[in-house]
């Protein structure tokens, strides 16, 4: 592996998000009693990065293991099922969508979401468990993920702090509305699924609409999904049907509101002078 | 506080003041004892039964008061119809908490000299009970901006379902009918009321009662369609005096039912623990739960079991759930089958909740999740035998170590002193740490 991977402080916002989610899945496992084995773990990982290759080869263009390993560790913390070649097919699912639904430099779908939206709700066999994370260790969790925005200094942290607010808006105004103590909505909002997908899911740069403004837009679309999914049809997981509903809009708003499209720092985007180029598999094009 | 009040306390859920008992009949091979929700007081009992968006509520009413001061206001998502309204049977819920609650297992060490072949065993058994019926009349209130959706007379129950526009007229409603409000009910009631869900109000028709040989109110049981898969807990803390027990058998079609706004978390399980621990079960089952309540910071629902009624159970604690019983229960869609249950799942949740640390209602969801779930803790009772072989000496070395270790077990899992546990393990009363220079019996 190229030394570039082990530096300390390495400018890639996917080092951080892996050691953030790998610390997240440690916790679970450990104290939150997630139903993950490590048999589990290697299967998915092993599946995403031999997709990731396959693709690779397909479209030939080098093989970069990060973002593979950013989706395969979210399935690893959300994705539930009876049996292994379920949660391995979601792998396949989530990494293969990058190279069949694509358009441009960008995917469609964010890879994890469409895997897991699509297993639940195809396979029978699969389930998001949204109380997974309860609401004590709320605190540790926002301190980690505000960490990666202090890190990498990310300028796609807009639609983390849009769909936060969004959400927070309609669930604290839902409940005001009702005239619901306080303890409601805040109990709702300190679940750490909300949390997790707004820094690790939406987040995702490559599906995300390339204006700011787009971003936003996309952010209020999402919510305004999940809301109706989630307080007039009386389901679950709102966010993540929302997301994977509306991210087929996202091309349509980056015509109306077109930007720069992102690329992994040290890729083909030119970074600022003061940022040290990286080198090897890593900055590889996806 | 007279009767009543306390009843009305209790408002979502029917009023629960059962005592201790115990229930301590084997079934099967190796049960021995189990851990009912009877063990716990103010423990609310509510069977759901639920497939698709078809929801039957079953609600045990085990109240001790007066049945003429009894009384209760379910908020319930839609305006429930005549023939969506059964009595049902204490006794099949009592079946159902019997086949759920954690168990013991226990098992005898062989000879070590002889070491038999290997022998088990296992058997079935079925059980039933009955419904009621009613009349409807919707009228409206202007008032109270109360619409009465329909009144029914099911068995010894009054019911009125009722719809209002808001809380203030919902309460004086109540209140001018001759049910007591507790302080703060109405912006529970409010916030029901905005989300357009109707209330059950119960109360005890004392002619019909009089009519029944049995003393007890029988459990009231209410069918209802809804997108809406949740238990209404807010009432019933409406002036609470601390936390409260709820034990849920959700009976589904093919997974394990879990809470989607609170953790669920396994209860401690397949723990070894010392022969006398059987004579016992009930406190330790008890302190056990208190001691996990405390570790998760009061902020969890438990599994306690979590089986696919296809399976036999092993340990069985209870009676063999019949399809005709899970009928009764709601859950229709399990046919009997070669002696069996072709489909459903049932999972047994129980929870410890307060205002502070169970804010708002809880919402379930049905998962895919088919694995097989029980609370047991096992007993393996020591050879008493003389064991003068080779490998009877090796046996006896390892018994102590293993005896350590099971209680170290109860202690961990109850909290209790590992002194206290070990005056009640033969040969360990007066021994803190395993010696060196021999066994117990050794030394003795």
């Amino acid at each position: 592996m190229p030394a570039a991977y082990v530096v300390p402080m390495p400018e890639d916002p996917r080092f951080y998000q892996i050691a953030c989610l790998t610390a997240l899945l440690a916790y679970g496992v450990t104290f939150l009693e997630f139903d993950v084995t490590p048999l589990r773990i290697v299967a998915i990982l092993a599946t995403a990065q031999l997709t990731q290759y396959a693709g690779s080869r397909w479209k030939g263009i080098p093989f970069d293991p990060l973002s593979a390993l950013t989706s395969s560790l979210s399935l690893c913390l959300l994705l539930r099922a009876n049996h292994v070649p379920v949660l391995m097919l979601a792998a396949v699912i989530s990494i293969g969508s990058k190279f069949v639904f694509r358009l441009g430099q960008k995917h469609v779908f964010n890879p994890t979401n469409l895997g897991i939206a699509l297993v639940v709700a195809l396979s029978g066999d699969a389930w998001i468990s949204p109380g997974q994370w309860g609401n004590q260790a709320t605190l540790a969790f926002l301190f980690a993920c505000l960490g990666g925005f202090v890190v990498h200094r990310s300028e796609r942290m807009d639609v983390t702090f849009a769909t936060l607010l969004f959400w927070g808006s309609v669930v604290i105004g839902r409940s005001m509305w009702l005239g619901e103590p306080m303890t409601i909505p805040f109990h709702r909002l300190q679940s750490g699924s909300i949390l997790l997908f707004a820094f690790f899911m939406i987040s995702d740069p490559k599906t995300t609409p390339d204006h700011r403004v787009g971003r936003v837009l996309f952010a209020a679309l999402v919510c305004a999904f999940a809301y109706y999914w989630q307080f007039k049809l009386f389901k679950n997981s709102g966010l993540i049907w929302g997301l994977v509903l509306m991210s087929p809009l996202v091309p349509l708003i980056d015509r109306l509101l077109p930007g720069p499209k992102y690329t992994w720092p040290g890729g083909k985007q030119p970074l600022p002078e003061s940022a040290p180029q990286l080198t090897g598999e890593a900055l590889a094009a996806k | 506080m007279n009767a009543l009040h306390k009843t009305v306390a209790s408002l979502a859920l029917a009023v629960t003041l059962a005592g201790v008992a115990d229930q301590a009949a084997a079934f099967c091979g190796f049960y021995v004892a189990q851990a009912d929700a009877t063990l716990f007081n103010n423990a609310s009992r509510v069977v759901i039964a639920r497939r698709g968006n078809l929801t039957t509520m079953t609600m045990a009413n085990d109240y001790k008061g007066e049945p003429k001061q009894f009384a209760i206001v379910i908020p319930v998502p839609t305006v429930v119809k005549k023939d969506q309204i059964r009595i049902s049977e204490n006794a099949l819920i009592d079946q159902l908490d019997g086949y759920t609650a954690p168990r013991m297992a226990e098992y005898w060490d062989e000879d070590p000299c002889n070491p038999p072949i290997y022998y088990g065993d296992e058997e079935m058994s079925a059980d039933d009970g009955s419904g009621g019926g009613g009349r409807s009349a919707p009228t409206k209130v202007p008032d109270y901006k109360v619409t009465i959706e329909a009144t029914y007379d099911v068995g010894e129950y009054d019911i009125v379902i009722l719809s209002a526009e808001e809380a203030g007229g919902l309460e004086r409603w109540l209140t001018d009918n001759g049910y007591h409000i507790p302080a703060g009910a109405s912006g529970v009631l409010g916030s029901y009321i905005k989300q357009n869900m109707k209330f059950f109000v119960a109360k005890v028709d004392l002619a019909e009662k009089n009519k029944l040989e049995q003393p007890f109110l029988r459990p009231l049981q209410v069918e209802y369609e809804s997108p809406k898969f949740m238990l209404p807990i807010r009432l019933g803390m409406v002036n609470s005096n601390g936390p409260q027990d709820l034990v849920v058998y959700a009976l589904t079609e093919k997974g394990r039912v879990e809470t989607t706004n609170y953790r669920t978390t396994k209860i401690p399980t397949d723990m070894d623990v010392p022969e006398y621990v059987a004579g016992e079960f009930g406190p330790f089952y008890k302190a056990l739960f208190q001691k996990q309540v405390a570790k998760q910071g009061m902020q969890t629902v438990f599994l306690e079991y979590a089986w696919p009624l296809s399976i036999s159970c092993d340990p069985c604690t209870g009676i063999y759930l019949s399809a005709d019983t899970l009928t009764k229960m709601g859950a229709g869609w399990a046919s009997e089958y070669h002696g069996g249950v072709n489909g459903g799942f049932v999972t047994r949740l129980h929870v410890r909740y307060d205002m502070a640390h169970f804010p708002e209602d809880l919402t379930f969801q049905e998962t895919a999740d088919a694995s097989t779930f029980q609370g047991r803790y096992v007993i393996h009772h020591p050879f008493t035998g003389d064991a003068t072989c080779e490998a009877g000496r090796a046996y006896k070395k390892d018994l102590y170590t293993r005896q350590e270790t099971e209680i170290t077990n109860v202690a961990s899992l109850t909290g209790w002193s590992t002194e206290t546990i070990r005056k009640k393990v033969p040969g360990h009363s007066n021994a803190p740490a395993p010696k060196t220079g021999g066994s117990w019996w050794e030394q003795q």
